[in-house]
């Protein structure tokens, strides 16, 4: 009985407001949708940096003059080293091979580069890819080696690429997201104040405070979690529409984001929405709502 | 006076019960001379002056904020059964008075006790529990528009999560007794003024409050009306139940003979058992 009667304000209240209500879907979606993202980057972060960790290298390229004798001593000395797990010779046939695998897209790319041009290089397994600058520091300068790269500095790249991303986001999903319970806010005030008499009347004849208070922070609720279905919705058209669709070659470079990832977040979303909303909603009744 | 007095034994004699019951309609129906209203006899009210229903010791409450009427150092005690009638000019602090009642203020200094709820002291979470020991009736209704009488009667056993089957047994009871019988199912603007404060009056009865506090119900009402709608109260107090009424209407309060409590600048100037309007 009570909750029939519950739900029927809800939906009346909502109906009653509906542009409110609907600005109000609106924002949240948007503001959801964005940390929803900054999430996914969040999670990619940590994909892409356990995909690497055991994959990075310190490659140690040679000039490309260099004599096989001396390129043989850098190996030695490499091995030798106790930073270095393993260390393997990369010929110029083999460089080129690696290039054309990797560009195999770009023809003209290809096409318009010699073997020759490419350097022979030692690629180095590490015990710790954090002792990289010490083993870059022994090596860099010796005779008949060109130019010593720590895989992880490119990496480092595009994950500086990524966070700024995921600050983007995080902050557009802040702004909207303050926008957003405003007008939480407003609409129960709104709600509050055409359901007067009701609130009045409860009161005086000693309704319990949640059972006054109830329509006006579901109604809150209901909106978020209709948001949050929305942000969801867009997060999973993004990921076919986008990232594997027309972007689809941009982020090959990367791990692919998984649908499982995606679909974890619609317990998330949900949850922080409909929280975050009634807790907005609760604390406005209480400056509205005086017992 | 005589007259009245006169009058009220021949009336004694028709009904003992109910005191409007000489009241008759038609062209002299506003003829307040033929309106006596006889006290409870003496017996009937010892038998219910059981317990104290209300203590007000001491109640100070001051607004600095705003010029709204404040009370000072106001001592009442009520007995359970009693009728007990607020009169004063506007300013002078009775709904105020009820105000603390109803605990929707409280008093800077003094102890309010209502049953034997220490109401000065009552938890915020507490104060819904409480307020149902009490009903309200107002001078402006305060009806949902958009239910019926019935509904609105319901509404208030909804609310405090009784189920419907209560409602279903209680409401047409109370409706019948407040005289509303076959109006069940009309909305408020089908309803006289009249017939609309008995539904509020219903309303606040139907959980059988220990108190009912009625602030100006007759205010927007004509004498005709009025005199209906004080027979009803007259009758809820005959089942015990203290009644407190605020009012202007010197008609009803010199007519009824009941205690008589004047407030002035939030003081009580007069304490009667059986005043008058003065």
């Amino acid at each position: 009985m009570r909750a029939k009667y519950v739900m029927s304000e809800v939906f009346l209240g909502l109906w009653r407001n509906i542009s409110m209500t609907v600005a109000m879907i609106i924002t949240m979606a948007v503001s959801l949708t964005m940390l929803g993202a900054g999430l996914l980057l969040y999670n990619q972060v940590d994909v892409i940096e356990e995909y690497y960790q055991t994959n990075l290298e310190v490659v140690v390229y040679m000039q490309r003059d260099v004599t096989e004798e001396v390129s043989e001593k850098i190996g030695e000395e490499l091995r030798a080293s106790p930073y270095v797990k393993q260390a393997q010779y990369e010929s110029q046939e083999e460089a080129y091979e690696r290039f054309q695998e990797t560009f195999a897209e770009t023809k003209d790319l290809v096409d318009s580069v010699d073997p020759e041009v490419l350097p022979s290089a030692w690629r180095v397994e590490m015990h710790d890819i954090n002792d990289a600058d010490q083993l870059i520091a022994d090596f860099a300068e010796r005779e008949g080696v060109y130019q010593v790269t720590n895989q992880r500095d490119i990496l480092q790249e595009v994950f500086d690429i990524l966070g700024g991303a995921q600050r983007l986001t995080l902050v557009v999903a802040l702004v909207q997201g303050v926008a957003a319970l405003m007008l939480v806010a407003n609409t129960i005030q709104v709600a509050a104040y055409s359901r007067r008499r009701e609130v009045a009347i409860m009161k005086l004849v000693g309704a319990p405070n949640w059972f006054v208070q109830a329509p006006f922070v579901l109604e809150a609720v209901f909106a978020g979690v209709i948001g949050s279905i929305f942000a969801f919705a867009t997060l999973i058209a993004a990921k076919f529409l986008v990232i594997d669709g027309q972007f689809s070659n941009l982020f090959s470079l990367m791990p692919p984001i998984t649908m499982q990832s995606i679909l974890i977040l619609l317990p998330i979303l949900t949850g922080i929405s409909a929280v975050i909303s009634a807790i907005t909603a609760w604390i406005t009744l209480r400056f509205n709502i005086k017992v | 006076m005589g007259r009245l007095t006169m009058r009220a034994s021949t009336v004694r004699a028709k009904s003992s019960r109910d005191p409007f019951a000489h009241v008759t309609y038609g062209a002299e129906t506003a003829e307040y001379a033929t309106l006596v209203l006889e006290p409870p006899d003496r017996l009937r009210t010892s038998a219910v002056r059981l317990r104290l229903v209300i203590q007000l010791e001491g109640v100070t409450k001051h607004y600095p904020r705003s010029n709204r009427p404040s009370v000072e150092d106001v001592n009442v005690f009520i007995d359970k059964g009693e009728f007990v009638f607020f009169i004063g000019p506007t300013g002078a602090g009775k709904s105020t008075m009820i105000k603390l009642l109803l605990r929707e203020e409280v008093p800077d200094k003094g102890t309010i006790t209502v049953g034997e709820t220490d109401v000065t002291k009552l938890r915020r979470w507490k104060v819904p529990a409480y307020r149902r020991s009490i009903g309200c009736v107002f001078q402006d209704f305060r009806l949902l528009p958009n239910r019926t009488a019935a509904e609105n009667v319901a509404f208030a056993l909804e609310v405090i999560g009784k189920p419907r089957s209560v409602a279903r047994r209680v409401v047409p009871e109370v409706l019948e007794l407040v005289g509303l019988g076959g109006k069940e199912h009309r909305y408020p603007h089908e309803l006289s003024g009249g017939e609309q404060q008995r539904v509020a009056v219903a309303r606040a009865f139907v959980n059988r409050p220990l108190l009912l506090l009625a602030d100006e119900p007759t205010g927007n009402l004509d004498p005709d009306t009025s005199i209906e709608i004080m027979r009803l109260l007259d009758r809820i107090s005959r089942t015990g139940t203290t009644i407190l009424m605020v009012t202007h209407d010197s008609n009803i309060v010199n007519q009824m003979r009941r205690r008589v409590i004047e407030i002035e600048n939030g003081q009580i100037v007069r304490d009667q058992a059986r005043g008058v309007y003065g």
